[in-house]
Parts: C-alpha cells; sequence; structure tokens
C-alpha cells in the first residue's frame, strides 16, 4: 500500500497556480478586512464603553448639578455640547447617560436570551410542555412591546432595574420563538437519532446535541435586542416612564430638551446621535456576526 | 441457521391517528403489516422506490417513534411496549448508520466526542484511557487515521464522514446495523470501499445488517436475504440468488428489469409500468399493486393477498403464485 503511493509520480509538478494564492492576513488586519462591518461596529460600541466607563476622568462635572444662571448655553469651550433647561452640563449628561443606555442594552440581551433559550428548549423539545408555554408567549407577542414595557412600569417604581426587566419580558416571547424553531428543525437532524439510538438521556441531548447548535442564532438575535432595548428604554425615559428624571440617561435628556427644540436643538442632537451610533454599531456588529456565523443567510437580508 | 436476533411481525406505521388507533380513513399507512427477521451474521436488504416506506421500517425498530401495531422482538425479547428507560439499555444492540454523511454528525462536536457518546452511555469502559483505546481501535477497524479523534466532522470527505458514522455505531458494541441508505450519497468508488469495510466488520464481528436501500447492484453483492417493499408491505422475500434469478412477484420481476446491466451489449427486456405509486392515504383495495399489475385479474381487487412461500424459503404476496386452496 504505501510502496505504492511512495512509487507514484507526479505528473506535472511545475505548472503555475490557476489561481495567485491569497495572503491570508492574520490578527487585526485581516479582522477588519473580512469583517468590515463587525470591525466598525465593535470600534464604536469600545469607544462608548470607555466613554461610560471612564466618563468621570474625561473633563464632565457632577451631571446633575443645577446652575439656574447658566441655562441653556450654546456649545461653548466651558459647556462642549451646551447645558439644558435648569443650567446642567449636556456634555456631562451625555456621557454619564451612555451607562445607563449600555446597561440597560446589554442587561436586556443577556437576561432575555437566557430566560427564551430555556424556554424554547423545553417547549422545542418537550411535546407536553410546547402547547401551553407557546401560547403564554403568542399572548405576550400579541401586546406591542412598548405597550408591555409602559403597563410594566406603572406597575413598578421608576428604576433602571424596573426598566431592565420590563423590557426583558417583553422580548423573552421573540427569543423563545426563534430558539423553539431551531430547536424543531435541529430535533428531526440524523445525528440527534443517532444520539438517541446510542443511548444518550433526554437531558443531555438537550445540552450536548441541542444546545450548541442554537448559539449561533442566538447570539445574533441578541445584539438585535441589545439595539432595541437601547431604543425602548430612551422611549420610556422621553415619555417618562422609563429611568428617574434625576438619572441621566439619553432618553431623559431628550425628553428634557423637548420643550426648547425648535430654539435649542442641541439638548436633543447630541444624545440623539450617540443613541443612534450605538444602535448602528450592535446592529452592524449582530449583522457581522450572522455574516460570519452562517454565510448562507448573508444573501437572504 | 443462526439464531434469530430481530423479528418483526405485523409491523404498521399510520401516521395522522391520534394515539395508538389501528386504523382509520385519513391515515397516511407509510408501513402497513410487515413481518420479517434477521438472523445473526446475516444481512437483509429492505428494497423498494421512494415512500415505499422502507427507512420507516427502520426508524420503527429504533423505536425513534411508537408503532401503530404489531410486534418488534429483539432477542425474543419484545422492545416495542417497553418505556424508553426500560428500552435504553438495550439500544447498544442496534444501532444505525444513516444516509446522508453531513447531518449524521453534531457539527459542534470532535470525532472524540461523538465515538464516546455510546462508550460512555452503556457504559464499555471504566476510565478516560479505555475510552482513548478504545476510541483508537475503532478508527483502525474503519480504516481511519487515529489523530482523527482530534478534528471537527467538517474536516473530513462524505466518505470518511460515512467511516465515522460507522465507527459510532460499532462503539456500542451491536449485534444489528441498520443502515438506512448507508451508501446512497456516496461516490460509486467511495460506495465499494464502504460496502466492502460493512463486509469486512459482518464477518470480523458476527453483525447482523439490515440494509436499506434502493440500489439494487449493491443490494446484490452485500445481501444474503432480500425483502421487496412496495406501498407499505413486503411483496416478496427471499434468498438473493433466488430473488434475482427468479423473481415471484410481478412488481419484484418490473424492478429487476428497471435496474441497469453493466454490460452495454446486453439488453434486457424492460417491464415498464403503467402510472404511479398510489398514495399511501388511501391505498387500493385488494392486493396494493393492482393498479399497476400487467397480469392484474379479478380477484386481485378484492383480496388481499398474503406472503406465501412459493418455493422453499421463497415467499410472495401475489395471487398467481399461490397454490391451490386444500
Amino acid at each position: 500500500m504505501t510502496d505504492a503511493a511512495s512509487a507514484r509520480v507526479v505528473a506535472a509538478p511545475d505548472l503555475p497556480d490557476i489561481l495567485p494564492p491569497v495572503k491570508a492576513r492574520r490578527g487585526l488586519a485581516g479582522f477588519v478586512v473580512r469583517h468590515p462591518t463587525m470591525a466598525i461596529g465593535l470600534a464604536i460600541l469600545a469607544v462608548m464603553a470607555f466613554v461610560a466607563i471612564f466618563a468621570p476622568l474625561l473633563g464632565t462635572v457632577d451631571p446633575t448639578a443645577l446652575a439656574p444662571a447658566k441655562r441653556t448655553r450654546a456649545p461653548s469651550a466651558d459647556f462642549w455640547f451646551g447645558s439644558d433647561a435648569f443650567g446642567r452640563d449636556i456634555y456631562s449628561r451625555v456621557l454619564y447617560g451612555a451607562r445607563v443606555s449600555l446597561l440597560v442594552g446589554f442587561a436586556v440581551a443577556a437576561l432575555a436570551s437566557f430566560a427564551g433559550l430555556v424556554i424554547g428548549l423545553l417547549s422545542g423539545y418537550i411535546r407536553a410542555v410546547d402547547g401551553i408555554v407557546m401560547r403564554a408567549m403568542d399572548g405576550l407577542m400579541s401586546i406591542p412591546p412598548i405597550l408591555l414595557a409602559v403597563a410594566l412600569m406603572a406597575l413598578t417604581r421608576a428604576s433602571v432595574g424596573n426598566v431592565i426587566m420590563s423590557i426583558t419580558i417583553a422580548e423573552i416571547p421573540r427569543v423563545a420563538r426563534l430558539v423553539r424553531g431551531v430547536v424543531l428543525s435541529l430535533r428531526e437532524q440524523p445525528y440527534v437519532e443517532a444520539a438517541i439510538t446510542t443511548g444518550t438521556t433526554t437531558p443531555r441531548i438537550i445540552l450536548k446535541h441541542i444546545l450548541p447548535n442554537t448559539i449561533a442564532p442566538l447570539t445574533v438575535q441578541a445584539t438585535y435586542i441589545c439595539g432595541s432595548a437601547m431604543i425602548v428604554e430612551s422611549i420610556l425615559s422621553f415619555i417618562g416612564a422609563g429611568t428617574p428624571p434625576i438619572t441621566p440617561s439619553w432618553g431623559n435628556i431628550m425628553a428634557d430638551g423637548r420643550a426648547l427644540w425648535q430654539v435649542k436643538p442641541y439638548i436633543i442632537f447630541f444624545p440623539a446621535i450617540f443613541l443612534s451610533l450605538t444602535v448602528l454599531a450592535v446592529n452592524l456588529v449582530g449583522d457581522g456576526l450572522r455574516d460570519a456565523l452562517d454565510p448562507r443567510m448573508v444573501k437572504r437580508l | 441457521m443462526n439464531p434469530i436476533i430481530l423479528e418483526v411481525r405485523g409491523l404498521k406505521k399510520h401516521y395522522g391517528v391520534k394515539g395508538r388507533a389501528a386504523s382509520g380513513a385519513g391515515a397516511v399507512r407509510a408501513v402497513d403489516g410487515v413481518t420479517f427477521s434477521i438472523s445473526r451474521g446475516e444481512t437483509l436488504a429492505l428494497v423498494g422506490e421512494s415512500g415505499c416506506g422502507k427507512s420507516t421500517v427502520g426508524k420503527a425498530i429504533l423505536r425513534l417513534f411508537d408503532i401503530t401495531e404489531g410486534e418488534v422482538l429483539l432477542d425474543g425479547e419484545r422492545i416495542d411496549e417497553m418505556t424508553s428507560r426500560e428500552l435504553r439499555p438495550l439500544r447498544r444492540k442496534i444501532q444505525v448508520v444513516f444516509q446522508d454523511p453531513f447531518s449524521s454528525l453534531n457539527p459542534r462536536m470532535r470525532v472524540r466526542e461523538i465515538l464516546a457518546e455510546p462508550i460512555r452511555n452503556f457504559g464499555l469502559a471504566k476510565s478516560e484511557a479505555e475510552i482513548d483505546a478504545r476510541i483508537a481501535a475503532l478508527l483502525d477497524k474503519v480504516r481511519l487515521p487515529r489523530d482523527a479523534a482530534g478534528r471537527w466532522p467538517h474536516e473530513f470527505s462524505g466518505g470518511q464522514r460515512q467511516r465515522i458514522g460507522i465507527a459510532r455505531a460499532l462503539a456500542a458494541e451491536p449485534e444489528l446495523i441498520i443502515c438506512d441508505e448507508a451508501v446512497s450519497a456516496l461516490d460509486v468508488s467511495v460506495k465499494a470501499q464502504i460496502v466492502n469495510l460493512l463486509q469486512d466488520l459482518q464477518k470480523e464481528l458476527g453483525l447482523a445488517l439490515l440494509f436499506i436501500s434502493h440500489d439494487l447492484a449493491i443490494v446484490e453483492h452485500i445481501a444474503h436475504r432480500v425483502a421487496v417493499m412496495y406501498l407499505g408491505r413486503i411483496v416478496e422475500l427471499a434468498g438473493k440468488r433466488a430473488l434475482f434469478a427468479g423473481p415471484q412477484h410481478p412488481y419484484t420481476e418490473a424492478l429487476l428489469s428497471a435496474a441497469p446491466a453493466p454490460d452495454p451489449t446486453v439488453t434486457s427486456k424492460r417491464i415498464l409500468l403503467q402510472g404511479d405509486v398510489p398514495s399511501p392515504l388511501n391505498p387500493p383495495s385488494g392486493c396494493h399493486f393492482h393498479t399497476r399489475c400487467p397480469y392484474v385479474f379479478d380477484r386481485c381487487r378484492r383480496d388481499d393477498p398474503a406472503l406465501h412461500e412459493v418455493e422453499p424459503a421463497h415467499y410472495a404476496a401475489c395471487h398467481l403464485r399461490e397454490t391451490p386452496r386444500q
């Protein structure tokens, strides 16, 4: 066997390559070239996270300090983004507001993904659970998420924790549905049937064969939830049903500037820019992840 | 004759019926009364065209779903009525190799993990070192390099993946392997390798094989006995030589005449069947084949022919082959 293989003659060893070899870039440059959208998104997110974490060190003042003498100043050397109707420094408020938005976005994405994953796995794999749980999810989904969050906030006290909880509950059904759909298609896969015939118990099949294969679509969905949670948080704050007005959040700043937006547009402009950029970044990361994890889906959206 | 390992009696699988109702109108009769047995070390081929229920028979034996009616006996023990807990240790004896080598291996598990799963589940090894030794032996058996254990399924070709699938089946030390179109998705050359591998393993380990296929050339090569299925029923069951030399059922005759001969100078008479396979939702009365049979007569439309021993160990379900009633 090996003699025959070594005796084989290579017919044309010196033929040129039909396709010139592409230099595979490695490291950061390679990542940027291969996934430009994800790279841009991650870069913006990194900047936002940096701003949120190091807000006290970036030339800010107390974001809640009132200065009635310096109300509604235009952007200047003293007030980089201007000051609002109570004389609070908008630059400081926007930077501190990043903390609320990022916290809400990531906390909701994590919590809703986890809860939705558990519900979806159970209802996708266990027939008896499916009917009841999915009808409950359908019921939740029939209420627009913002209305549901508003209703839940109306039942509780205004705080960041309650905002996170309300938006999470509103987002869970979408994740549960997605995971259930993936599980339903996975459980028919021959490797799951093979796992059954090799004596694997149901909990282990869910854990070892189903769960790892739901992570990719779930991660992508989590990024979209993160972006949408940031927007919903701002909406809740804007209509006064979100974080307490004293807490600087992008929604609160915009709510404060609403009365003056025709004469002092910058009060709304700066937090809006930050919110849009952050949500755009999160969505870019989500798109990039989707393309990287499942190349077949690239053309579809 | 070797002792019987698996016996299937009157197996029915109807879809769209609630619970285990025997037979209702509006049910898809995927498998409609199938009876056969497999001896140790024997290869029984189950052939038939797409949708005739051959894969359903395989999955029913594996208890991937509950059957509608009938009995499945493994080593004389009924497994169709067991709870999944009772059945789990017995599952070791029956393993499966699927058709599609790409979806039959979990893409997120390394080959080592895939092969270790049955070994762990059935408690066949006491330590991790023993598992590694067994995996190395399995990879040798299916003629894959030992370093394959650390790789992912996507690093292998179709034929190599099918070898991994066979190794996984062997890992459980089974007595019967169900090959559900196990070579149908492979290239001709790879197909031959896998078929020969299966035959070698059968000789070495005394495995029984239920070889589900529509490829008559492969079946003629590997099988000892052949069962021909049509619309959820076995129409003919015989030793390979007897069946290929002298088919007793008109459907088998037509099926064999449709298989291409490797010799271009041989021109065989083609029997062309008229029409399509009737729907298993509403199978014809009497003999299921009567709508397309060239020899159809009155009785075929009324009476359902039973599988009948027309020659020693050669069974056919056709009124034409029945001996006069006693």
